[in-house]
């Protein structure tokens, strides 16, 4: 789960951590509230979850209250990757003597925590990598030690830091650690880390990523889920024990397990059609759990068509079949429902549908065959 | 015989009272599987399935008192990294771990701390092990598999099942079909078990059915191409997954292009293993060569 930079500062701030002083702003008159206090200069940066704002012109100076105005409306209208800007940081602007760039992330393939810090910290850091990986300092954590100090002074030299500065940096890294073990975070960036009036460190930039596995331990944090639209139906299918992933197609498929489900998606595009959703019920899934599933996607206007495809080896399919039936007694069905049930008490459950207008498939090829035909003639 | 534990190992299931471990475990008793003792903390004195078999209140205890040689972990995924803790400390051999959603710090605190001992963990968010007719540790349905040459590797659950299924249909049959799991970091890899695939005097022929996200397959190719002599067959799901979200599995993921489906599938036909492109191929492949 990503955290909004503004809240991401927040929780920099509350583990001491130097940020630049600046406060959130939904419209013009709030940020030129906030520009009164922090003047004469400000910076004004789109809060969306995604890297590349400032290459999209979500980040810029201002340095008047008509400036303030003109810059807050201008990146307020903006779609940054597809994602529309509602909120913006009005901070202090910082005079900036040397840039970097320190992260704590978890390096899945080793499985173990890893330090990484550049001296070519800002906007251009990630294609700086892609030409010379040198470029990045990558050093792996022990998980039961923790970061060390020692580590953190080789990463200090890494970057070349000045001396004078590394007790500083070493506070800050260390804070950086804490906050990643204890908000469970999957990884936290500071990028850029600035040296500002020759002899100050400030978190110019924050990014905090929650491990969605350790959200349920971290009540103190749910006021910092500002989701977007997508994550939201993401977020609720998951309150339901359900995982859903929202792709751009209009046929709408629920399956059980992860694996079975990429599987039915990737027969679904090799035929040429377009799936709408990612939709797990998960391994055992019972009735309420398919019929939560199935009201997702009945509740979705683009789906034309509703695949069903489910292996019952734990699940039963009786079982998802009186699912589906409770929603059907309450809600006709208007599009297309295709299903296929195979596996523990699939006879029983297709005896139960028999006579709700379903069309049956014999296995998972013919239920794709027929989903994306189907797709296909109900576009108008 | 199956491969990694032998067909009459003695197991303990942790999470026995639960719902999942109470079912499952009264599945593999009904499979054949040498089920000797539950552990729940607080529950210890109590007799489950039919009062057949004992519940302690520790590993420890459970061991001491049966004997059991491996674990079985139900545990809901709060309380998981404590279990698998409690299973390694206790020195089983074998710990599965079919819990999903464990949080990623407390793998890598697992993970470490098993560096120093001598247990192997299959999983997290492994559906486990199945060798047909002769023993299944974990929830793989018995009844979906004949027993035959062919060694399965899957980083997914039903998915396995869907063409394990298939392969029965098409008249083939498994020697031992196991679960790595769908999770980021795993306790146990390909290479370790394509090594036992290889040794196994029962399998002719190794199926690996991998997904996007991690290195897994990479490592796996890289393994094949070193050690196998038998041949490999491999299947790749995920190529329709957009970059950047989590399809189910936390680990099917792609964060890098050497996660996606495209790179996987590249690596794997430049080392000559023979790829199905789709899951309705998989028999067929299999079955002519």
């Amino acid at each position: 789960m990503r955290i909004q930079e503004y809240q991401s500062k927040r929780i920099f701030s509350h583990y001491g951590i130097p940020i630049p002083k600046g406060r959130v702003a939904i419209n013009a008159i709030i940020a030129d509230h906030i520009y009164e206090e922090l003047q004469p200069d400000v910076v004004i940066k789109a809060q969306v979850l995604t890297s590349g704002r400032g290459k999209a012109g979500g980040i810029r100076l201002a340095k008047s209250a008509e400036q303030v105005e003109e810059i807050t409306n201008d990146i307020l209208s903006l779609t940054i990757k597809g994602m529309p800007v509602k909120k913006i940081l009005v901070e202090e602007a910082i005079k900036i003597d040397q840039e970097y760039f320190i992260a704590i992330i978890t390096d899945k393939d080793a499985g173990q925590p890893a330090l990484m810090a550049s001296k070519y910290g800002g906007m251009d850091i990630e294609d700086a990598v892609r030409e010379n990986s040198s470029v990045m300092y990558s050093l792996p954590i022990d998980p039961l030690a923790g970061l060390l100090e020692f580590q953190v002074r080789s990463a200090a030299l890494a970057v070349e830091l000045p001396k004078q500065l590394w007790d500083e940096f070493t506070t800050i890294v260390l804070a950086l650690w804490k906050l990643y073990e204890e908000t469970d975070a999957d990884s936290v960036e500071i990028n850029p880390l600035v040296i500002s009036e020759g002899d100050k460190l400030i978190a110019l930039d924050a990014k905090v990523n929650i491990d969605d596995n350790a959200i349920y331990r971290h009540s103190e944090l749910s006021e910092y889920f500002d989701l977007e639209e997508e994550d939201r139906m993401e977020y609720q299918a998951k309150k339901y024990g359900l995982s859903y992933v929202k792709l751009n197609g209009n046929i709408g498929c629920m399956v059980n397990g992860a694996g079975l489900a990429m599987a039915t998606l990737d027969l679904l595009s090799d035929q040429g059609g377009k799936p709408a959703n990612f939709l797990d019920i998960g391994g055992g899934a019972n009735s309420e759990k398919v019929s939560s599933g199935l009201k997702i996607l009945m509740q979705d206007e683009r789906v034309k068509v509703i695949l069903i495809n489910i292996f019952g080896g734990i699940t039963r399919c009786d079982e998802v079949a009186k699912g589906l039936l409770s929603v059907f007694e309450n809600t006709p069905i208007e599009i297309p429902v295709v299903i296929r049930l195979a596996g523990t008490n699939a006879r029983e459950g297709l005896e139960m549908l028999k006579d709700s207008g379903l069309i049956v498939a014999e296995n998972i090829v013919e239920a794709a065959r027929i989903s994306v035909q189907l797709s296909q003639e109900n576009k108008q | 015989m199956s491969i990694l534990v032998k067909n009459d190992i003695s197991v303990l299931v942790q999470g026995i009272t639960g719902k999942e471990g109470h079912f499952h475990a009264q599945k593999m008793l009904n499979y054949g599987t040498h089920i000797v003792a539950g552990v729940t903390p607080g529950k210890g004195g109590d007799w489950v399935l039919d009062g057949k078999i004992p519940v302690f209140d520790s590993v420890k205890t459970a061991i001491e008192a049966t004997g059991a040689e491996a674990s079985v972990i139900f545990v809901p995924a709060d309380h998981a990294a404590d279990a698998i803790f409690e299973a390694v400390e206790a020195q089983l051999q074998y710990v599965f771990c079919v819990t999903e959603g464990i949080p990623m710090q407390d793998m890598m605190r697992v993970k470490r701390y098993m560096q120093t001992s001598e247990t192997q963990l299959i999983g997290p968010n492994s559906p486990g092990l199945l060798s047909p007719g002769q023993v299944k540790l974990g929830i793989i349905p018995g009844e979906i598999a004949k027993p035959g040459n062919i060694g399965v590797i899957s980083r997914s659950g039903t998915l396995t099942y869907e063409i394990v299924n298939e392969i029965s249909k098409a008249g083939a049959g498994i020697s031992t079909c196991i679960g790595i799991g769908g999770d980021p970091i795993l306790g146990t890899g390909y290479p370790e078990l394509l090594e036992l695939f290889e040794a196994d005097p029962d399998t002719e022929k190794i199926l690996i059915v991998g997904e996007i996200g991690g290195k897994f397959e990479e490592n796996a190719v890289r393994y094949i191409s070193q050690h196998n002599t038998k041949p490999v067959y491999a299947f790749i799901v995920g190529k329709s997954a957009p970059e950047g979200r989590r399809m189910g599995h936390a680990g099917a993921i792609i964060e890098k292009r050497a996660g996606s489906a495209a790179y996987k599938i590249e690596l794997i036909k430049n080392a000559g293993i023979r790829l199905a492109s789709s899951i309705e191929e998989i028999p067929a492949l299999l079955l002519k060569s």
